[in-house]
């Protein structure tokens, strides 16, 4: 079909959420129930029902802020040390004083927590410091329960729309978003009062192991879409620098997992059999050690649950095998692997930006606003550090019910009507093309020079390097053909993995220390630098269209940390193991 | 890009009623790689699954199996 065929339709709201996996419906519940009266629009590019990361739900809350367990005192300074001191102690401490009551509304809705004999929640301790491990044993079921809170609360939902740029305001702020449709090809421009992006983390960024483009950690359709759509919309992108990576399954590149394995008695071992960190939650220092046990020669590194008892391996089976990513099991079985029996080979994932489970997304206040007028960002695509899954919920519901609040009852913004032109021609340019490169091409290049020149240790002249590669690629993405709307989505999405590298890489060279263990690990400046570096480091677009780098200072704590606290995840490593 | 050559989304044609209006699986698919081809059949028509089992779970006839991809296996 020719591009006139595809033709543009307009859709007006009042709070357009984009993203519906784990932050967008509860963002579009509660900016529903704060006025009923509204339209809320939750889009999504795939869809509400199975989208998102946890579209196969859930095995545990990671952080649950539980009194008689944790204070949001001690959860926000337990964050604040895991994450190296750099946290906006306000959005971590507005999530905390709220999980309780959302696991409370979460537990109303019918999701299910696990309980002790006495009807409390049975938090287990897997952190460094305090216990914030909720189990979820019918965890499988998350999604469904709140597609039913979506329903019931008159929520508008829309499918297989993949937004590609937002719409701005006369007066810089946001209006809404220009989508492609996936399926249609039509070009569908939203225009909104407020817009909430939960677009998730950007998850195709480096190449698995595997060299399979779609075997990502994390869901392959979280392409950094957001981080790119709140650039070019001049908001501040924060912490790029503080990469994603996690410890996986070897080459099933899926969760082992610490935080259901850890209470009944799992632990991570090296070569030798011996344990080597001190605990098993995922922070850059745990992870530094993880990379220096498999480069160092004590690798391959394993998790080890063949000491259980029968029952106990069953119980885990039974969470692994059906919650979050449900083929752990057919893998296993495929490679001759049985917990009761073998040891499972573990390995470092790609990486990737993220917010909910490292710190490095799009800034936002704790009211989930971002530094645009009428934009807020939630989930992973923001950085809260180490929000997680009931982060992403808690910062979807703030970002709502704020929206609601503050532009529910105004004017619809007025806009510019010759940008939605220019995105139709740049969105379309692709299916023009008879002659060109294929999107799966660019891309495999594009993350395996982001495999070669970015991943960690960084060195500079790596990096230096890699933006060169960067800007070649940039050039190619005028060569990229579709030959329909499926892969005229996947192409653009290539588009936003560019940006997502290109901003990665700045940040990168921008902060001269090592920060955050493997995340930020610079062996050219190879030791933590306060002095400098105790900051936010930035990106926006420049007034020149170029990455503009810069410095944010860490505001003031609500919770102090003493100076014999701050080192505690720097000392994970057993002892013995070195 | 081409149809897959080893799909790892396997699809029972003689369970499967997409002929009788049924698209559960490509509806549930997050990364949209499910397809009816010139013959009424569901077909995996990108090599770009996630191994993350909604196809396979949706489906109310059972006629959906999802393999490990061939590079992760």
């Amino acid at each position: 079909m020719a591009e006139a065929d595809y033709p543009t339709r307009h859709i007006v709201t009042d709070i357009l959420v984009i993203g519906g996996g784990t932050a967008g419906p509860l963002a579009a519940i509660k900016a529903k129930t704060r006025n009923p009266a509204l339209k809320v629009l939750l889009l999504d590019k795939a869809n509400v029902k199975r989208a998102g990361a946890i579209a196969e739900g859930m095995d545990s809350v990671n952080n649950a802020v539980i009194p008689g367990h944790a204070t949001p005192k001690q959860y926000v300074k337990e964050i604040t040390i895991a994450n190296d001191g750099i946290v906006n102690q306000a959005s971590i401490h507005a999530y905390a004083v709220r999980s309780h009551d959302m696991i409370r509304e979460l537990d109303s809705w019918g999701v299910k927590f696990e309980k002790d004999e006495t009807g409390d929640y049975a938090v287990k301790k897997v952190h460094h410091m305090g216990a914030y491990v909720l189990p979820m044993p019918e965890g499988y079921a998350v999604k469904k329960v709140i597609y039913k809170q979506i329903r019931k609360q008159g929520v508008d939902v829309t499918n297989r729309l993949i937004a590609t740029r937002l719409l701005l305001a006369k007066d810089g702020s946001v209006a809404g978003a220009m989508t492609l449709d996936s399926r249609s090809g039509e070009f569908v421009v939203i225009r909104a009062k407020a817009v909430v992006l939960c677009t998730g983390a950007a998850g195709r960024l480096g190449l698995p192991a595997s060299g399979y483009l779609f075997g990502t950690y994390e869901n392959p359709t979280n392409a950094g879409d957001g981080y790119s759509m709140a650039y070019h919309a001049g908001a501040e992108l924060s912490g790029l620098e503080c990469f994603q990576i996690n410890p996986l399954i070897k080459d099933y590149n899926g969760p082992a997992c610490a935080y259901v394995t850890g209470p009944f008695g799992g632990f991570t071992v090296n070569a030798k059999g011996e344990r080597f960190i001190k605990s098993d939650y995922w922070s850059g220092q745990m992870m530094l050690e993880f990379w220096r046990e498999l480069e160092g020669g004590n690798g391959p590194v394993f998790l080890k649950l063949d000491h259980l008892a029968e029952e106990t391996v069953t119980r885990i089976e039974n969470i692994l095998h059906i919650t979050e990513r449900p083929t752990r099991g057919r893998f296993h079985e495929g490679r001759h692997t049985d917990y009761r029996s073998d040891l499972v080979e573990m390995h470092i994932s790609e990486i990737g930006l993220c917010g909910g489970h490292s710190a490095s997304g799009v800034w936002v206040d704790e009211n989930a606003r971002t530094t645009v007028p009428r934009l807020y960002a939630a989930g992973d695509l923001c950085n809260v550090a180490h929000n997680y899954m009931l982060g992403a919920m808690v910062f979807g519901a703030i970002a709502g019910a704020d929206a609601a609040e503050l532009y529910g009852e105004g004017p619809l913004p007025e806009i510019d009507e010759a940008q939605i032109e220019v995105e139709r021609q740049r969105v379309y340019a692709p299916l023009r093309r008879q002659e060109g490169l294929e999107a799966e091409q660019v891309e495999y290049k594009l993350r395996r020079m982001v495999n070669d020149y970015l991943q960690p240790p960084k060195v500079t002249r790596k990096m230096e390097i890699g933006l060169d590669r960067f800007a070649e690629i940039r050039a190619d993405l005028e060569h990229i053909k579709a030959g329909n709307p499926h892969e005229l989505m996947r192409a653009m999405e290539v588009f936003a993995i560019l940006d997502c590298a290109e901003l990665a890489a700045h940040a990168s060279l921008y902060r001269t220390e090592s920060r955050w263990g493997l995340y930020h690990y610079r062996p050219d400046h190879a030791e933590r630098d306060d002095a400098n570096w105790f900051c936010f480091v930035e990106v926006r677009k420049g007034a020149d269209g170029r990455p503009e780098v810069f410095r944010r200072p860490v505001p003031d704590y609500i919770v102090p940390v003493g100076e014999d606290e701050r080192n505690a995840y720097n000392e994970l490593r057993v002892e013995a193991a070195q | 890009m081409s149809r897959p050559a080893s799909p790892s989304v396997i699809v029972d044609h003689s369970k499967c009623i997409a002929n009788k209006g049924c698209r559960t699986c490509i509806d549930s698919c997050p990364t949209d790689i499910l397809a009816i081809d010139h013959e009424g059949r569901v077909i995996m028509a990108y090599d770009q699954c996630w191994y993350c089992l909604p196809c396979e779970h949706d489906c109310p006839t059972g006629a959906i199996k999802v393999e490990i991809p061939y590079l992760l296996r």
